[in-house]
């Protein structure tokens, strides 16, 4: 595959179609992992592995076993469970060889199975039929774009809390109007033009 | 004891049964629709709400299909909780609702090929849709099958009252329609609405007037 469909690929995932703010994929822990910086970077770096991860072996497995014995129909069974076991492997495989990466990301990887952004990228890479070097671009650039939006949120979050906003805004209103203003921003590059 | 009285006792004691159940089946359903609605004050299922809203149809067909699987799941999770390990129940319960995803993916396929394009990728993510296992591990698998049902239709509908309401606001603001239907005519719509940033705007704003009216409850 060329270099430049990659590029395209990448760019594409980060900035045009951001999964949060454009796709409205994995919207849960953008409520509510954003509220600190660190934990914001955390969960981004838990969900950029295991979607790479998930988008090789997923492909993989509709390739082989799914596409090969004509069993698309099992596609989202199959999936969520692929992505469900991957997660618990991935846990342990960290906190037997990695313990440093798994103190910053072990409480994040529970939570990911039912992050829908995994699920979402993993359909999409099949969708779009993607190679198998395009499906793990794609996840790899999906995760960054989700810990893109989500390390900007906490940001803003941040300062947020030390704005003076109306009673009925607080919390959760503000933090949706927010994202909705980043969206907007977001909605900008839709208008470039690569490729 | 005449037969009067053998009457009488008869249909106390039918009342004294059905008195509660009727209470608790009646709190059951209607619990989902505005107390603990799904959406709006638990803050469940944010993915498929924001990102299938662009319409009140579209909503509408979310919400039932949203449905059906929540009956589904909720009904088969009830039956099987003695069977279930509660180690591994979390996977099962995925499962289940994985397979009822199956179905509706084949039945949307079919039968409402419009539909089935506009939701896309949506349709097999409700298998992740938090209310689903949220309400297979917090009601399904403590209660029986006949609350099961209750709680599965008034959550249910709860959700899809949810998406229909911000899809309809959004429709209204964003295309001047309601449900596909022309309102004023030579009124310029403000096609934001009907974008990704309308959905967050419309659902912060929704959010705020609820939170707004509970706080004039407190005071």
């Amino acid at each position: 595959m060329a270099l430049g469909s990659l590029f395209i690929i990448a760019i594409s995932a980060i900035f045009i179609n951001n999964f949060v703010l454009i796709k409205f994929l994995g919207i849960c822990p953008f409520m509510g992992v954003s509220k600190k910086l660190d934990s914001a970077l955390g969960m981004g770096g838990a969900v950029i592995f295991v979607m790479t991860i998930a988008s090789a072996v997923t492909w993989s497995v509709q390739k082989y076993v799914l596409d090969k014995h004509g069993l698309q129909y099992l596609q989202t069974i199959v999936f969520i469970v692929v992505i469900a076991s991957l997660v618990q492997f991935i846990e342990m495989f960290l906190q037997k060889s990695i313990p440093d990466l798994y103190k910053a990301l072990g409480i994040f990887l529970p939570l990911i199975t039912t992050n829908c952004a995994i699920l979402g990228v993993t359909i999409m890479n099949i969708t779009e039929k993607y190679s198998f070097i395009g499906a793990v671009v794609n996840g790899l650039s999906a995760g960054i774009g989700f810990t893109l939006a989500l390390v900007m949120m906490a940001g803003i979050r941040e300062k947020l809390e030390l704005a003076d906003i109306p009673a009925a805004l607080k919390g959760v209103p503000i933090t949706f109007i927010t994202a909705s203003l980043m969206s907007l921003a977001f909605m900008g590059f839709s208008g470039m033009k690569i490729g | 004891m005449s037969l009067k009285h053998k009457m009488k006792n008869f249909f106390r004691r039918v009342l004294d049964w059905f008195i509660p159940v009727g209470k608790r089946s009646a709190k059951e359903i209607s619990k989902g629709l505005v107390k603990e609605n799904p959406t709006l004050v638990m803050l469940l299922g944010l993915c498929p709400t924001l990102a299938v809203t662009s319409s009140a149809q579209n909503g509408l067909g979310m919400g039932l299909a949203t449905l059906f699987v929540l009956l589904g799941s909720n009904i088969v999770i009830s039956l099987i909780k003695k069977a279930v390990p509660g180690k591994v129940r979390i996977p099962i319960f995925i499962v289940v609702i994985a397979t009822f995803v199956t179905i509706i993916q084949f039945v949307m396929e079919g039968f409402f090929p419009d539909l089935n394009r506009s939701l896309g990728l949506f349709i097999p993510l409700i298998v992740v849709n938090c209310i689903i296992l949220g309400r297979a591990e917090a009601f399904a698998s403590k209660n029986n099958i006949y609350y099961s049902i209750l709680d599965a239709i008034g959550m249910g509908l709860g959700f899809t009252l949810a998406l229909v309401l911000i899809g309809s606001i959004r429709e209204i603001l964003g295309a001047n329609k309601i449900f596909g239907m022309d309102l004023v005519p030579g009124y310029e719509p403000m096609g934001l609405f009907i974008l990704p940033p309308g959905a967050f705007l419309t659902m912060g704003l929704i959010i705020a007037v609820i939170n707004k009216l509970k706080q004039g409850k407190k005071d």
